[in-house]
């Protein structure tokens, strides 16, 4: 019996011991982001302090910093704007884009459906050059604008696939009753297709979102103007001076930006999953 | 009865008629999207290819064809040559340690044990927040002087303080700093993907294979991991895609450094093509990805077709 607990307690410390270490192997940058934003500068760059906790009393200084010294609110109204630009865009082509390769275009459409889908694989890495040729052609470099236009062509690959997910799961009686009742093919897309897949598009609206505040490529290729650039791109690069990084006001600017991303993820990950995997599991 | 359904005929003009046709109205409400794919994914692309065989700079936008001279050029650089090795490291490194990593947080994962929720609400950070921010915290971590892990080897007595390693100005250093950061961020993801297979295995068949006498390891290698093997599979080619061709990680945390030990071709492809101008060659760097990316496509086309049938 005594043997037999032991196994027991062991299996449980062990059990509990793994569960602490992906807890903090997840979580501990971000502990170090959030200490690091309210600690001062004579605390955060003394190397005989104890650097998990505060060694000073925490300050709001950097935070301080960053709102009145740097252009950390435009960045942020500007990665705004590129991400609501940019979901509209999304919304007016893959909408009816999934439902026409849904619905209308039979096998064709699946076989175009996949391929839409594989330029989502297109990296960034191989596009920059000749796109950074399009947008000094287009005059748009240095330019926000260039993003809201580059931006959906990695977010309009997704979320057609996604929403053609959608609205093959959604029985198409009810549009064929609207049709019978005297609605056009067009009307019965947005009169009852558009309504019903609303959870749909919510996920489509916060994931082009966050894509567009992940993306860091294309902004470092086209933007070197501080007062055009997004959040993610704004406090990895422009608040160091020379040589000297700005760490607290970084890690303030980071933190700020990460939060609502990590809500988003955390609230919508199954539909993602679902839509990353192309319904492979069923 | 027959006036009833004679009587009021649409006003419908023909435009109208033509777009009630499913297969024409199908083919206008796809075409914008696959017209903005084509243009600024399609067109682009051939220009990448064009360039790399043509003598094309920003200082001379000459577009006169010089054929696989380019090729010929980086092939004979060595700095090349190790970009190419580094990028092959970068990737299989990070993605083996992020499956392994993933697959034990998925079994961990699977027990419910109080505050499971949250572990897993925080596991899926790493992976969700925007990777440029999160890869400047690693910098900072792996900060020069103020780093936290040489603080926390130094006071658990494992070295001293002249002892303390340059975590991004030491080549193999460097080189494992950027596969942790890179496997870190992708960790969550396999886990998600696991769970997402494991828990999709319907349980009849577990408890078929265990009344047959199955034990742990034999479900696990015999049963999980075949059934799984899809869906991971389809999340390994992301994994695989993304890091092959990454830029940020490298670009923010030791700039292809030191002395090119970290360089990978995404961002070799940046400093010449984009930093330095040239970009004919800089678009031959980064055609190298092509060949590796069409393999993976393949996979990805075999795997979703399967899924079909």
């Amino acid at each position: 019996m005594p043997r037999a607990t032991i196994a027991k307690a062991v299996q449980e410390t062990s059990f509990y011991g793994a569960v602490a270490f992906f807890f903090i192997l997840a979580a501990f940058p971000f502990y170090w982001m959030l200490i690091t934003s309210f600690k001062s500068n004579a605390d955060l760059y003394n190397v005989t302090n104890i650097p998990f906790w505060f060694n000073d009393p925490p300050t709001l200084e950097h935070f301080r910093y960053l709102f009145d010294n740097t252009l950390f609110v435009t960045w942020l109204l500007n990665s705004l704007l590129i991400g609501l630009c940019v979901v509209a865009i999304t919304l007016v082509t893959a909408l009816p884009a999934a439902y026409s390769l849904a619905r209308m275009t039979g096998r064709n459409g699946e076989a175009l459906g996949i391929g839409i889908f594989l330029t989502y694989l297109v990296p960034p890495t191989l596009l920059f050059l000749p796109l950074s040729r399009v947008i000094a052609m287009l005059g748009l470099q240095n330019s926000m604008w260039s993003l809201v236009l580059i931006y959906p062509t990695f977010t309009i690959p997704f979320c057609t696939w996604l929403l053609m997910g959608f609205f093959k799961a959604m029985p198409p009686e009810i549009e064929e009753a609207a049709i019978v009742d005297g609605c056009s093919l067009f009307g019965a897309f947005i009169k009852m297709a558009i309504p019903l897949s609303l959870p749909g598009i919510l996920t489509v609206v916060i994931f082009t979102f966050t894509l567009t505040l992940q993306e860091f490529v294309y902004a470092l290729t086209f933007i070197s103007a501080s007062d055009q650039k997004p959040i993610t791109l704004g406090v990895a690069t422009d608040l160091i001076r020379g040589d000297v990084f700005y760490w607290g006001e970084i890690m303030a600017g980071a933190l700020i930006a990460s939060i609502p991303v990590a809500i988003a993820y955390n609230l919508f990950l199954d539909r993602f999953i679902a839509g990353i995997t192309g319904g492979a599991v069923k | 009865m027959v006036a009833i359904a004679e009587s009021v005929p649409k006003p419908a003009s023909r435009f109208r008629f033509i777009l009630d046709r499913r297969d024409v109205l199908g083919s206008f409400m796809v075409a914008p999207a696959i017209l903005y794919v084509l243009l600024l994914v399609g067109v682009p692309f051939l220009m990448a290819v064009y360039y790399s065989l043509s003598a094309y700079t920003i200082y001379d936008p000459s577009w006169s064809f010089v054929g696989l001279a380019n090729f010929e050029d980086i092939l004979e650089d060595p700095m090349f040559r190790q970009t190419l090795y580094n990028t092959f490291i970068f990737t299989f490194g990070s993605q083996f340690l992020g499956l392994i990593l993933g697959k034990f947080g998925a079994l961990v994962l699977l027990r419910p044990f109080p505050g499971r929720k949250f572990v897993r609400a925080l596991v899926i950070l790493p992976w969700a927040v925007p990777v440029a921010l999160a890869t400047v915290a690693w910098q900072w971590m792996f900060d020069s002087l103020y780093s936290v892990i040489n603080w926390s080897f130094i006071a658990m007595g494992l070295i001293t303080r002249e002892q303390a390693p340059n975590w991004l100005g030491t080549a193999d250093l460097a080189m494992f700093s950027v596969i942790v950061v890179n496997a870190w961020r992708f960790f969550p993801f396999a886990i998600v993907i696991f769970l997402a297979g494991i828990t999709a295995i319907p349980q009849d068949v577990l408890d078929a294979a265990t009344v047959d006498g199955a034990g742990f390891w034999r479900r696990n290698y015999q049963i999980i991991m075949p059934m799984i093997l899809p869906i991971v599979a389809i999340g390994l080619i992301f994994g695989i895609v993304f890091t092959f061709t990454d830029l940020s990680i490298v670009f923010l945390m030791t700039m292809g450094g030191p002395v090119g030990a970290t360089s990978v071709l995404g961002f070799a492809g940046f400093q010449t093509g984009i930093t330095s101008g040239d970009v004919s060659h800089g678009a031959a760097i980064s055609l190298f990805m092509l060949p590796v990316l069409l393999v993976v496509v393949i996979f990805m086309l075999r795997f979703i077709r399967r899924r079909d049938i």
